[in-house]
């Protein structure tokens, strides 16, 4: 009995946290319309900084939290809502998002320049004055968040509900255009809601830092508990928000009381948010079909079969050639980039083609390897691969696709992170050892590279098929509009799905020729953080063409060559990439596209 | 032959109702739908077409309760219809856009260029859909509909952007399909056009039914005059 009080305020406490984290998301969220993905980055940035000053430069504790949340959190939250975001007022969610896993890689780019890997203790709060109930210890640190929590929620009721800022925010998410006439700044709030966001984001990161250890990516991914969170309020109510955080927290602490510790249920408990993520999903109402508001998208023009046809010949010609000219280190990275090009393929025709945003999948080419190396070195086990992939994506596509749009993103970042934790990291995919050896289909580097432009040529060809035949158009059309698609007999949820498990299909494959080519593949290999760079490229070399595609897959095999080669380059390398996918979300059609359209200029 | 019947339909939306327990049915002909702005035309398009579920009431056609069905389905059972705020695939063009009707009917994409032609849009058919005149793209939505061959045609607001003369020429368009033994329920703010080619018009006026009649009654009512006048 007595253990169950323990473990119930422990859980209170940590939902308490995470409860202020999730009151900013849900804030920013709903003021300014945009889902702010790298709200956890900025408080891993914020809780580094507060260890900077309050243990390295030995500032008095008070001092140096009054100075990240007050000061330098809400400056940055300002920045970001100023050079960044304003910028993408009312455009389409994927892009807002694009833009937000910009800031978030660039982020953690940022602490890992700053602040090398080291353990870095942080002293909690108040530790001198705890106490006891019943037999368990409540340390200072509990309560002074405990407090925070509930000054947060009183704050941000008080500030939403009793005073002119609040309501001339509320009256902003509905209709801007309109508050704006009647004398609000639109702009003057949104920046004020992301200074209060970040804040919050950085008071969360900082109360949790003894639970969760300064460290770049959990924290990060803490985005992931508070969206949970803030789903059970629908992204809007704020108590139901902090009911939602107080929930997990206890159900997190009941887990770490009631489970087995074996190291699958250990495992199982990293996965809860995600898990819990997927039960709010379920039992929400399926999302209407929006009606109207229809923009149409420019994309690259669609070369017809004939060019398709030249363009595959000659892009073999050119493989063939470098083949037989470069030697075999530099074979064996150029097959790499060809491999990644072929997954930055499937989200030519998820994102780019059917406008799904996808957060996860680098973890379907994670399905494709295992599978390769479980079954071993024959082509058939590629095209298993891939089938086995296109059916985990049916399976999610039917879960997650009742809902559209945010929610869908980030679903899919739930299941990257699901998979992760209960799948890629368990032995059941990569054995107790962590990696698997796999034979390689063909021993040279150069017949891989051959290999590798022969999938991407068929492949790339296919994409560009489908993009010009029925599911193409049909898939555009479900983009546009899946209201009037509904109307005209189309069964709107089943061609997403389609869709979904084909592009999950795609990158099964590339996953099969990635785990042959590197021989041995790792469950670190498919780390969920690892999807991030890759929507980045893809966005950056242009998600609408295949040329984009492969620019991409080079580019993203070229950064760690670039990171190991100028070490002193390495994190600031992601952070330009962060910076330049900020920068560049505005438009899908990415680098590729300022080629096709000098060329076309020439020829003008 | 086809008919709808809508019965007892009624939507909330929280505090709000916009459609309070209507009840008509529509036969083969040109069945007008007026009332003035936020009288419930277009929520009832929606019950109609399935996009929306109401809070209460049945909707049937030809005697089937389709109340629960989606609207694909009621796509192919003959129900089709165009939106008040445009709903073309923009990125898409003129000619896609009726393709991709067709092909969901499992009908010849030879049929786009005469469908496009009969509405008189052909000279649009590469263009990009949404950067055709607002005219042009609700022309686009009605042969989009058309594509499906539909028994039961619902068009909401379909002759704003059009001129006097293009005016003309749909409401002849409209006697065609008549002739051709469908349905057609007209949501229009033109009077002209109501008056001239309705067999039948049903007028709401804050989400209830106020009156049913041929357009000579609807036109000698006065309590319509009182709606649309305040």
């Amino acid at each position: 009995m007595t253990a169950l009080l323990a473990y119930t305020v422990f859980g209170l406490v940590t939902g308490g946290a995470y409860a202020v984290v999730a009151g900013g998301l849900v804030l920013t969220y709903s003021t300014s319309k945009v889902f702010n993905v790298g709200h956890g980055a900025i408080g891993m940035v914020m809780a580094f900084l507060y260890w900077e000053l309050a243990e390295n430069r030995g500032l008095p504790q008070w001092l140096a939290l009054l100075l990240v949340v007050g000061v330098c959190a809400p400056l940055f939250g300002l920045v970001i809502e100023r050079f960044v975001m304003r910028r993408l007022a009312g455009a389409p969610v994927g892009i807002t998002l694009v833009a937000g896993v910009g800031v978030l890689v660039g982020l953690i780019g940022a602490a890992q320049v700053i602040w090398p890997p080291q353990a870095r203790p942080v002293r909690p709060f108040l530790d001198q004055y705890g106490v006891h109930i019943g037999q368990s210890y409540v340390s200072g640190h509990d309560l002074v968040t405990l407090a925070c929590a509930v000054l947060v929620a009183g704050g941000l009721y008080v500030l939403l509900n009793r005073t002119r800022t609040g309501l001339a925010m509320r009256a902003c998410v509905d209709a801007p255009e309109l508050a704006a006439l009647y004398g609000t700044r639109p702009h003057r709030l949104s920046a004020l809601s992301w200074a209060i966001g970040s804040a919050l984001a950085a008071l969360g990161g900082i109360l949790l830092t003894p639970v969760v250890q300064l460290d770049y990516v959990t924290m990060t991914l803490l985005v992931i508990t508070a969206y949970t969170a803030a789903l059970v309020g629908r992204l809007r109510s704020l108590p139901w928000t902090f009911v939602g955080a107080l929930g997990l927290g206890l159900v997190q602490s009941y887990a770490v009381a009631y489970l087995p510790s074996s190291p699958f249920w250990i495992a199982f408990r990293a996965a809860i948010p995600a898990l819990l993520l997927f039960v709010v999903l379920l039992a929400m109402p399926q999302s209407p079909l929006r009606i109207g508001g229809v923009r149409g998208q420019r994309g690259v023009a669609v070369p017809n079969a004939l060019t398709t046809g030249v363009g595959a010949a000659l892009f073999l010609g050119v493989a063939v050639v470098l083949a037989l000219l470069v030697d075999s280190v530099v074979a064996g990275q150029l097959a790499l980039g060809l491999v990644f090009g072929i997954v930055l393929l499937s989200m030519v025709l998820l994102t780019g083609y059917g406008g799904v945003v996808s957060l996860g999948q680098f973890t379907f080419v994670g399905v494709g390897a295992v599978t390769v190396a479980r079954l071993g070195g024959s082509p058939w086990t590629l095209v298993v691969g891939a089938l086995v992939s296109a059916a985990i994506g049916a399976v999610i596509a039917l879960t997650a696709l009742r809902v559209s749009g945010l929610y869908l993103a980030l679903a899919t970042l739930g299941f990257a992170q699901l998979m992760d934790k209960l799948v890629l990291q368990s032995p059941i995919a990569f054995g107790v050892r962590g990696s698997l050896q796999v034979p390689r289909l063909f021993e040279s580097a150069a017949a891989q590279l051959v290999l590798a432009a022969v999938v991407f040529a068929l492949v790339g060809a296919a994409v560009l098929a489908i993009r010009r035949g029925r599911l193409g158009r049909r898939m555009i059309a479900v983009k546009d509009s899946s209201a009037a698609c509904a109307t005209l007999g189309l069964n709107v949820r089943w061609i997403r799905v389609w869709v979904f498990s084909l592009s999950a299909a795609i990158a099964g494959l590339a996953g099969g020729l990635f785990a042959q080519l590197r021989e041995t593949v790792a469950a670190s290999d498919f780390q969920l953080f690892n999807n991030l760079p890759l929507l980045l490229f893809a966005v950056i070399a242009g998600v609408t063409s295949v040329s984009g595609a492969l620019l991409g897959g080079v580019l993203l095999m070229l950064l760690p060559v670039l990171q190991s080669g100028f070490p002193a380059f390495a994190g600031a390398a992601v952070v330009l990439l962060g910076v330049a996918a900020a920068g560049l979300a505005r438009d899908p059609n990415g680098l590729m596209s300022w080629v096709f359209r000098a060329w076309s200029w020439r020829r003008a | 032959m086809s008919t709808l019947r809508v019965e007892g339909v009624t939507v909330r939306f929280g505090e709000v109702t916009a459609v309070d327990d209507v009840t008509l049915s529509v036969d083969v002909g040109v069945t007008g739908l007026i009332g003035p702005n936020g009288a419930g035309k277009t929520t009832l398009f929606d019950v109609i077409s399935g996009l929306r579920k109401p809070t209460a009431g049945r909707v049937l056609l030809d005697d089937a309760d389709i109340t629960s069905w989606g609207p694909h389905q009621r796509s192919r059972r003959g129900v089709a219809r165009t939106f008040q705020r445009l709903e073309v695939f923009g990125s898409l063009t003129v000619w896609e856009n009726v393709v991709v009707a067709l092909e969901s009917r499992r009908r010849s994409a030879r049929l786009a260029a005469e469908l496009l032609e009969r509405v008189g849009i052909a000279e649009f058919s590469d263009n990009q859909a949404d950067t055709v005149p607002t005219g042009a793209a609700r022309l686009l939505e009605l042969a989009r509909a058309l594509a499906t061959d539909p028994s039961l045609l619902l068009l909401d607001e379909p002759s704003s952007g059009l001129d006097r003369a293009e005016t003309d020429a749909f409401g002849a368009l409209l006697q065609e399909l008549v002739a051709e033994g469908r349905a057609v329920v007209l949501v229009e703010h033109d009077m002209d056009l109501v008056m001239n080619y309705c067999d039948r018009v049903h007028v709401l006026n804050l989400g209830s039914l106020l009156t049913s009649g041929t357009p000579a009654e609807i036109r000698e009512h006065a309590g319509v005059r009182e709606a649309y006048l305040g």
